[in-house]
């Protein structure tokens, strides 16, 4: 293992975590950051208070709460009842148990997996962990960072560790150069629907290539978000001086000589010359188009200047079975442009696309524009901070001007758990990461795309191809 | 955790690829704060209509299916979140196995944590198993863990892989916690070099 032959960017950070590797090559491997919230933490912390455990390391851990809370005025609190318990209930763990806490009303609050980088928690080199799948976003900054249930929760907050053993290999290479008018969404999206929903399984993708290096911190987080939409289980990109510069000057990151030391380190991580994959996947960057999906998982992908597509010409039974399915559900009919069809809502948000470059780009394509009549369309930064900024920046007003609803910092209408939801029947431009069945609220039907898309789709009231309204 | 040794049980066949855990159980039923009585919205949206009324022909709200202990599905079963609800809606439905071609890794993972076994076996097995379970009640399937074997209705065995610490976990029905807690001073040495050698890390105060 730890010898001379060359090895990955994951061969390394797993490596250096390996406290123990037991007889059946399960390892005992050292988690160096655990981010919880209040959906997945509270069976955890009762585990522990039931069998008389402490958290072994808080100042390892950051719990924030993000998938419950409203993103309207929080003054009042949380009216939704169960809502309301969850995140009292984290409150009450983390004032037990000492850890680290962002409550609502602090400006730092927001969605767990952009909070992370932002303050210089999540760090290359680390082993990051969090009740979340996808918490693979945290890997665009050469980390280890991969989503565990609530007995793996558990398992992490009394002992520091998981039991695991190691993943598979597997390479992305995105060369050339991305055409205008596309960004690091087009690319995993396009990705996914090369490689399938379970393209990635039992992997750790590492994404590499001219194009990925191109990307900034904000795309590169929007790339590895989405590595479980290809049943991956986890994604990283070696970091590089974007990285860097990146970590420079965040809070909680090192400063100064000790920074100094931890790049020295940091620049050991990236593969080595002749490290072997287990898949090796190459992409031309040049050939991305702006991407949408017209089905109930991400695989089910098209360019946007393309069409719905016909369940006939799918040879395979099982698989024509599953189309038509997903047509009935999207009220699609094969053949129909995708540039045609006409959205009801516009949701702008989400730990893959809720940060401030994201804001940037939908407010470029709303500025001296106006939301198509009846088209609702929600702009939710990923946290408190990147609400802060795209404000000074004068981004809200740009938007609300537009016509676009300007909210608080929260997983908002990703996931139908707090009061932003679609209702039935109601069709989503939305720049999440998953278009399942209800996925945004029961009978909601959701098309994935970029942030500028998704402005796109809002002042033009259908999907549209970015590129032509410029 | 209950130990799993053998399970003679229904089987409910459930022929779709892409099982996510959105479609096991809903984002809007994770407000729980316990691990317990998610069982009635296992498959909500397939088993229930509008209104709240069961959907006759779904598998699980027909007999014998409503007393299934085993679920046989198509590739790629429990993609999608990292959500512990979903084994917990199962194993508080009844569910103690799952066999599939493929499971998401997260999924997987959880199913042991929770006494659920998730079989792995061939497209072309578990059509088969899919078609046995088809028959109802009297086709009963067995599952051994002690030997690795599915038994069908029909007497034929099928071996199957299981990683070898989980299979002992399962069957001691032990707990991940207290079996990682022999290694605490092994943890603390890790720590300590750690410590020393990546001065650099900061802490979360
Ligand atoms: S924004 Fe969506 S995908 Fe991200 S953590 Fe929140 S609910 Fe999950």
């Amino acid at each position: 293992m730890a010898g001379t032959s060359p090895r990955t960017l994951f061969d390394k950070v797993w490596d250096s975590h390996v406290v123990e590797k037991l007889p059946d090559g399960t390892c005992v491997l050292y988690i160096d950051r655990h981010l919880t919230h209040e959906v997945t933490s509270p069976q955890a912390f009762e585990g522990l208070r039931l069998a008389g455990r402490k958290v072994r390391r808080p100042d390892l851990t950051i719990a924030v709460v993000d998938h419950n809370i409203p993103t309207s005025d929080r003054s009042a609190g949380i009216s939704e009842p169960e809502s309301r318990l969850q995140v009292e209930t984290l409150e009450k763990n983390v004032a037990e148990f000492g850890v680290p806490y962002f409550p609502v009303n602090d400006r730092r609050q927001g969605i767990v997996h952009i909070i992370g980088p932002e303050q210089g928690i999540s760090l290359p080199g680390m082993t990051i962990v969090c009740g979340d799948s996808h918490t693979s976003t945290h890997g665009a900054m050469g980390a280890l960072a991969f989503g565990i249930g609530t007995s793996e929760v558990e398992h992490v907050l009394a002992t520091q560790t998981l039991l695991q053993k190691p993943a598979k290999n597997m390479l992305v290479r995105v060369d050339g150069t991305l055409p205008p008018g596309c960004t690091g969404k087009d690319i995993v999206l396009a990705i996914i629907g090369r490689i399938g929903t379970a393209g990635g399984t039992g992997h750790v993708i590492e994404y590499a290539g001219e194009a990925i290096r191109a990307l900034d911190m904000a795309g590169r987080m929007t790339v590895c978000n989405m590595s479980i939409e290809a049943g991956a289980r986890a994604g990283m990109i070696a970091p590089d001086e974007v990285t860097f510069e990146y970590v420079r000057g965040k809070p909680y990151a090192p400063k100064g000589e000790a920074l100094d030391r931890a790049i020295a380190y940091w620049r050991t991580l990236p593969s080595d010359a002749g490290a072997h994959y287990d898949r090796v996947v190459e992409i031309d960057a040049t050939s991305i188009v702006p991407m949408v999906t017209w089905g109930t998982n991400p695989e089910a992908v098209a360019p946007i200047t393309g069409t719905v597509p016909d369940p006939a010409s799918e040879p395979d039974e099982a698989k024509r079975a599953q189309m038509q399915r997903m047509l009935e559900y999207m009220a699609l009919t094969p053949g129909q442009k995708l540039a045609d069809v006409p959205i009801d809502v516009v949701f702008i948000g989400s730990c893959t696309n809720g940060r401030i470059e994201d804001i940037r780009a939908a407010a470029r394509v709303a500025q001296g524009r106006k939301v198509a009549p009846g088209v609702r369309a929600l702009v939710v930064p990923g946290s408190g901070i990147v609400k802060q900024q795209a404000e000074a920046e004068g981004l809200d007003r740009i938007l609300l001007d537009a016509g676009f609803e300007w909210r608080e910092a929260g997983c908002s209408m990703c996931l139908g758990m707090n009061p932003d939801k679609l209702t039935p029947g109601q069709r989503c431009a939305s720049t999440s990461n998953r278009n399942f069945e209800g996925r945004q609220g029961p009978g909601g039907r959701t098309h994935l795309l970029s942030p500028a898309m998704a402005a796109a789709a809002a002042v033009t009231g259908h999907l549209a191809d970015v590129r032509e309204l410029s | 955790m209950d130990a799993f040794t053998t399970l003679t049980a229904v089987a409910a066949p459930l022929p779709l690829a892409n099982v996510d855990t959105d479609k096991i159980i809903p984002a809007r039923f994770l407000k729980t704060i316990k691990r317990t009585g998610l069982g009635v919205h296992l498959f909500d949206t397939l088993r229930y209509d509008e209104t709240g009324a069961e959907r006759p022909d779904f598998v699980l709200n027909k007999e014998p299916y409503r007393h299934a202990q085993i679920l046989i599905a198509h590739e790629n079963f429990g993609c999608g979140s990292s959500r512990e609800h979903a084994p917990w809606a199962l194993l508080d439905f009844g569910i103690r196995c799952v066999i599939a071609p493929d499971f998401a890794d997260i999924f997987h993972n959880n199913c042991f944590k929770n006494g659920i076994l998730p079989i792995r076996l061939p497209r072309a097995i578990c059509d088969q198993l899919i078609d046995d379970a088809k028959l109802g009640g009297n086709a009963r399937i067995t599952v051994d863990l002690q030997r690795q074997v599915v038994v069908r209705p029909n007497g034929e065995e099928i071996a199957f892989e299981i990683d070898e610490f989980r299979r002992h976990s399962l069957l001691e029905g032990l707990d991940d916690i207290g079996q990682t807690l022999q290694h605490a001073p092994a943890i603390d040495a890790y720590e300590a070099r750690q410590k020393a050698q990546r001065a650099w890390m900061p802490t979360i105060t």
